[in-house]
């Protein structure tokens, strides 16, 4: 335990220490700005019949940060360490490889939940600027983002596997891409589906991210759409677990 | 502490797909001695050291350091071994201190005892001066110290430096064997090298690496006794060189010989003795009574490649007789 910790803080430290922190925390700081600033002008004095949240989500700036932050944050993780050959210098101290799995996907993933800690700010604005007694609720809020963690974990579980296959930084945030835009218009899949039953049709609606982040922005937590993003971000570790393992069977 | 050899190598192979890098090594390296794992680059000797530090794993055969196995007891061989890679890679964007102490943590030191380590091997290595200095910042002999202070934060048994004084310069250089040679009674140190008076200077044993195989290992006294016969001797003499050449060719231990015009009205004559003959007191006879002046008179050195000339016609001796 001691280890793992150690190395989350050190991982952690990484993206401060590195100018890359910064730059995914100025990005995903102007898409919630815009993101904002669409919403503000869209609904300008309008009374609003849906979650605040809601609202905020189906702006396009809300996907473009988990498919755009979630590689840029996972794509050093292994992949510079790989190249810079600190790896071997970590890896031939007694850590277990699922520490050191489990501590970068940690580290990841909570930089992840960091950048999206100006969203609270923005609906703290809406919420002292309305005249109306509550436009929202709090546990929405925290349903939301829930959801948006949920999201996380699952594509910096993929960002990581990517990260883990490749010395090159580069390489690893475009296949983290490319991934994650492939898994985000699976999601359409559903709207190009027209009979609603057979097999087809309950696929597609069970990989749909879009309906799913609607309902937690909605303040509905359905235990299928948790356990449809804890079991893959369990799979995409497990086969990062194998490929950092992998070195053994070389 | 058990009474197991602190390396216990039996019939090592390790393959890269078809290629195989090391083949069929075995050697041991008992407590307290400093060894030195010489040969050209692409010997294996890198690879001999992975395996050695749990990085990778044994193809076949078996590895043991202080008793335990490389592969079944790889968390126990890791707390045992202070490892230094090849062109030691660091964290650039750590202070030299909070690497110190992250690694320390690492490799299972509790808080207040990778506090005490870390100023220890600091002070040790003289980083002092510098611990509060981002990695990425300092020079690259400083950094090498850094990676030394490295392998030593936990107090290992044995301590495994793949060429560590590659790229520093002179001063560095000397630096860093001193440090490496005031380890030697608490420490056994496994150094490689490609530069043999690097090897010479800081090891009592040297094995020398050539093709994935050990072809000699023996103390540094015994290899520069080998390798003292088939050395040339220089030799500058003033003497009409008609007489020098009719000179050498009656000499006895004298296997080949040439002379060449220097400057001057001297000859500079390079003579090859045959082994076991040391010439250059036969040659200092000579000029004596023959009245001639002598100017210089030396052994060339051997170089790495030499031995290795040396060592590899010896073995395809031994296998065709």
């Amino acid at each position: 335990m001691g280890t793992y910790l150690t190395l989350v803080r050190r991982e952690l430290g990484g993206y401060f220490f590195s100018l890359t922190g910064y730059v995914v925390i100025a990005t995903v700081l102007l898409l919630l700005g815009i993101s904002f600033a669409v919403m503000l002008g869209a609904y300008n004095g309008q009374a609003l019949d849906a979650p605040l949240t809601e609202l905020f989500y189906s702006t396009m700036f809300f996907w473009l940060i988990p498919l755009i932050s979630a590689p840029v944050i996972c794509m050093r993780l292994f992949a510079l360490e790989k190249f810079s050959g600190t790896f071997e210098t970590l890896m031939t101290t007694p850590v277990s490889d699922r520490q050191v799995v489990g501590a970068k996907f940690t580290a990841g993933w909570l930089f992840y939940a960091l950048t999206w800690l100006p969203l609270l700010a923005c609906l703290r604005i809406v919420h002292n600027f309305t005249t109306q007694g509550t436009p929202f609720d709090w546990p929405v809020v925290g349903t939301t983002f829930a959801g948006i963690l949920l999201l996380g974990a699952l594509y910096v579980a993929m960002g990581c596997l990517a990260s883990a296959v490749t010395r090159n930084q580069i390489i690893a945030a475009m296949l983290s891409f490319a991934l994650g835009i492939s898994l985000f218009l699976l999601s359409f899949l559903k709207f190009s589906v027209t009979s609603q039953a057979g097999w087809v049709a309950k696929t597609a609606d069970y990989v749909c991210l879009i309906d799913h982040m609607e309902d937690f922005a909605r303040g509905v937590v359905d235990t299928r759409e948790v356990t449809f993003y804890l079991s893959f971000t369990v799979l995409f570790l497990f086969l990062t677990l194998k490929v950092v393992e992998s070195r053994r069977w070389k | 502490m058990n009474d197991a050899p602190m390396i216990e190598v039996r019939q090592l192979t390790k393959r890269y797909g078809r290629r195989a890098a090391v083949q069929d090594v075995s050697f041991t390296v008992g407590r307290g001695e400093i060894v030195g794992l010489l040969g050209p680059n692409g010997a294996g000797k890198s690879t001999t050291m992975r395996v050695l530090s749990c990085y990778m794993p044994a193809t076949s055969g078996t590895v043991r350091v202080a008793g335990f196995d490389v592969f079944r007891q790889a968390d126990q061989v890791r707390r045992h071994i202070g490892y230094m890679p090849e062109n030691n890679p660091l964290h650039q964007d750590m202070r030299v201190r909070e690497y110190l102490k992250f690694r320390a943590r690492l490799k299972g030191l509790g808080f207040r005892r990778s506090r005490a380590r870390v100023d220890v091997v600091l002070e040790q290595c003289g980083l002092r001066e510098v611990s509060r200095r981002m990695i990425g910042t300092l020079s690259k002999g400083y950094r090498q110290r850094v990676g030394l202070a490295d392998a030593l934060v936990h107090e290992p048994e044995l301590i495994i430096l793949d060429e560590p004084t590659i790229g520093l310069d002179p001063h560095q250089i000397r630096a860093v064997r001193q440090l490496i040679k005031d380890l030697s009674p608490a420490h056994t140190v496994l150094i490689s090298s490609h530069i043999l008076p690097e090897i010479e200077m800081t090891c009592q044993r040297v094995l020398i690496l050539h093709g994935g195989q050990i072809l000699a290992a023996d103390t540094t006294e015994n290899l520069q006794k080998t390798m003292s016969c088939g050395g040339q001797v220089v030799a500058e003499l003033a003497g009409p060189p008609a007489e020098l050449r009719a000179c050498f060719e009656e000499l006895d231990g004298v296997e080949r010989y040439d002379v060449a015009p220097a400057e001057g009205d001297f000859y500079r004559c390079a003579l090859t003795p045959r082994p076991g003959v040391d010439l250059r007191p036969l040659v200092y006879e000579k000029a004596v009574s023959r009245g001639w002046r002598l100017r210089e008179l030396t052994r060339t050195r051997h170089s790495l490649e030499d031995i290795f000339v040396h060592v590899t016609r010896a073995d395809r001796e031994e296998e065709n007789p």
